[in-house]
């Protein structure tokens, strides 16, 4: 396995420490989208294994800034930083190999690959991370039993339910083993009780393999999974939110 | 929660003595408060005399409690209608949260910090209660469900108020007092 081999070879040059020694920060953000600011100096710091739920109205700019701290957009003011790096200072293709070797993604929609099973969609980032197809597949497996998606592996994403498409979305997110989970809305499609369910599963298994997880939510019932919220208002970050975990 | 309704639902259940409606009362209503034995026997007492309840012949054995109560066509009839009968939904915006939120405006303090604080602690009492139900029994899980949906009212109240601080303040000042139903008098 060499995940993480291209990202660690990456970026020395910006590499410090982390301002606050966090996994995850913003750092007075700022990012427009034309002339629309979304982020107007947003701040948040995320320690390792903590679970942090992003909530605001919409258009709030929470999206936004989960956008720039998984690497998908570049502020264009502010510092982005992941594990001590500076990931707002690399290139495209490097922080497309930190998306895929550290992150993991959960969105409202699944966003399941339609030509692919299910068991195949789950092994994906390992195959992009380059892990052979047997064990890749072998690796996926273990999710189904613990998701309780047993004799779903055959499936397309056409032939599951939104909480099953859900559920391989969140194997998805996680097989990989990375180092934070970025969930936007991940429940936004589900009724209440399928919410719970995805819910209960996705901070179960970040709990036992310690991954960090920034979770983007508008309902209070979703951020209540959360270790705590920090609240994204007009593009920037309540600072009446508590603090975070000291690390 | 109605202590003399509730013990004749549990007594509609079967004849119980005053020992155990005590014991299946806290472990369902009274999680937070126990009920006293005093208020059991108070209650079971007046239930008799209204001719809800009748106590059966005192049984042999050692022990205070030897006597065993039955719920009688008129404590069903009572206990039938209380549960037919919908609960009057509150008037939430009645509440402390609405009066601390028009002081704050009417005296000049920020309006805005105290919602944020309030929802801060709103959310707080959500992770407990999530926690609750996913380590808990299905009854903790129910009991604390009826929790989370009454706080997630709660805080979309507060979210729409803090959207409206501003309007509400201009209404506030200019005219205070303010009814509850946001008409300026």
């Amino acid at each position: 396995m060499t995940r993480g081999a291209s990202v660690t070879s990456t970026a020395g040059a910006a590499a410090a420490s982390s301002p606050g020694g966090y996994l995850v920060e913003a750092r007075d953000v700022v990012r427009s989208f034309g002339q629309t600011p979304a982020l107007r100096g947003a701040t948040v710091s995320v320690a390792a294994g903590e679970i942090v739920a992003v909530m605001g109205p919409s258009g709030s700019g929470k999206s936004t800034l989960l956008h720039c701290l998984a690497g998908i957009l570049v502020p264009d003011s502010g510092e982005v930083w992941f594990d001590g790096r500076r990931v707002d200072m690399l290139g495209e293709t490097e922080r497309s190999a930190l998306r895929r070797d550290r992150f993991g993604f959960v969105f409202q929609f699944g966003q399941l690959v339609p030509e692919l099973t299910a068991e195949e969609n789950v092994a994906l980032p390992l195959l992009l991370g380059g892990t052979r197809r047997a064990a890749a597949l072998e690796d996926a497996q273990v999710w189904f039993g613990r998701l309780g998606l047993d004799g779903l592996q055959g499936r397309r994403s056409g032939e599951l339910s939104g909480g099953e498409a859900q559920r391989v979305a969140l194997a998805r997110g996680l097989v990989a083993r990375p180092k934070v989970l970025f969930a936007d809305e991940p429940t936004g499609s589900l009724d209440s009780l399928t919410g719970e369910h995805v819910m209960n599963l996705l901070v179960g298994a970040a709990r036992e393999q310690g991954t960090t997880v920034v979770l983007v939510t508008h309902e209070a019932r979703v951020a209540a999974y959360a270790d705590r919220e920090v609240i994204v208002r007009d593009g920037t970050v309540n600072s009446l939110s508590p603090d975070p975990v000291t690390p | 929660m109605s202590v003399p309704l509730t013990l004749l639902g549990l007594l509609e259940r079967e004849p119980s003595h005053g020992y155990e409606l005590k014991r299946d009362y806290d472990a369902y209503f009274g999680r937070d408060k126990p009920l006293p034995f005093g208020q059991v026997y108070a209650t079971l007492g007046r239930l008799a005399r209204d001719g809800k309840v009748v106590a059966g012949e005192v049984e042999p054995g050692a022990g205070p409690d030897r006597k065993r109560y039955v719920i009688t066509d008129a404590g069903v009839t009572e206990f039938e209608a209380w549960l037919a009968h919908p609960v009057e939904p509150e008037p939430h915006l009645q509440t402390v949260l609405f009066a601390k939120v028009v002081l704050a405006l009417m005296l000049g303090r920020s309006a805005g910090r105290y919602l944020d604080t309030q929802r801060a602690a709103h959310l707080q009492r959500m992770r407990e209660l999530t926690e609750l139900k996913r380590t808990g029994a299905l009854v903790d899980g129910l009991l604390a469900d009826h929790g989370l949906f009454h706080l997630e009212a709660d805080l979309r109240w507060i979210d729409t108020t803090a959207a409206r601080l501003d309007a509400l303040a201009d209404v506030v000042r200019r005219s205070a007092p303010v009814s509850p139903s946001g008409r300026s008098r």
